[in-house]
């Protein structure tokens, strides 16, 4: 029979470094999935990874068990990505004006008819990646995470640890971010 | 242009967009390595460690004050000598009172 997740962390804790392994293994796509969310390179994805499973590591005496160990780890990659996204802010895209030619055609189809413009089209997801990589840190997170994976304020306030309010607050700014950054779209190519 | 539809149609493109959970070989041998020198970060270790030492160390200048303290007064009382510190000490706190009144005015 395998270890549990509390027997393996106990095991971890008492010095048993080995124990950490199994893990690893369990949890280390979730972490992956997450992380390729606000990475774009695949060496940047790895170090997020490698950062949130050795900060568990040290941290984990502080786990207690109250809530189960996945919650625990993905909250400890969700802080990691922001910390990431604001260690990069500075390398932000600040220019619309190369896009490609698959994502330019995909907003001409917009334009003239909006509602055959496929959203499952790959320059669609191309373009929001672009647009998501020119907001503030704090923006893209909370863009992520109540819009894209429709999450809750409520979870949104507990993962990253800001408050209700905030997370309002921070959710209304977001959105008006991404709008101006679409507005500025709109105006480079069409006006 | 519609900034909005195109903003829902653009969130609606990224919810779809399958993520990869792929890992890389042995992803979790690099991560074991990188551990090799580490150990787990126990708070509660953190600050008892600390906290004993100033503790020992708290004991160790109470017994010395203690012991210079019995030295120190030891002579005066093994002597009978009336001007040891608890009866000068006395005779400072009642000095206002042993005053005769008229002393006073």
């Amino acid at each position: 029979m395998e270890p549990t997740d509390a027997e393996l962390i106990a095991a971890v804790i008492q010095g048993d470094t080995a124990s950490f392994e199994p893990l690893i293994k369990k949890y280390q796509p979730r972490v992956f999935a997450t992380a390729r969310r606000y990475a774009r390179r695949e060496s940047e994805v790895e170090d997020i990874v490698q950062e949130v499973f050795i900060k568990a590591f040290q941290k984990l005496a502080g786990f207690r068990g109250e809530a189960p160990f996945e919650h625990w780890l993905m909250r400890l990659a969700m802080r990691t990505c922001y910390d990431f996204l604001r260690a990069h802010q500075r390398n932000r895209e600040t220019s619309f004006t190369e896009l490609s030619q698959p994502e330019t055609d995909w907003l001409d189809q917009f334009v003239i008819e909006p509602d055959a413009a496929d959203e499952h089209a790959e320059a669609a997801r191309q373009l929001i990646r672009r647009i998501l990589t020119r907001l503030s840190p704090s923006a893209r997170l909370v863009i992520t995470l109540l819009e894209i994976e429709e999450r809750s304020v409520k979870e949104i306030a507990e993962i990253t640890g800001w408050s209700v309010p905030l997370v309002k607050v921070r959710a209304f700014r977001a959105r008006a971010e991404m709008r101006k950054i679409l507005a500025k779209i709109a105006k480079t190519k069409y006006m | 242009m519609n900034a909005n539809k195109l903003q829902s149609k653009l969130i609606e493109a990224a919810r779809k967009e399958p993520l990869s959970d792929h890992v890389p070989y042995a992803f979790e041998k690099r991560i074991m390595a990188c551990l090799a020198g580490l150990a787990p970060v126990n708070p509660w270790a953190m600050w008892g460690r600390p906290l004993w030492r100033a503790a020992l160390s708290c004991i160790a200048i109470t017994l010395l004050c203690g012991l210079w303290s019995i030295m120190t007064s030891a002579p005066a009382q093994r002597s009978d000598n009336p001007d040891n510190f608890a009866q000068a000490f006395d005779r400072a706190l009642y000095a206002s009172s042993d005053q005769p009144p008229e002393d006073i005015w």
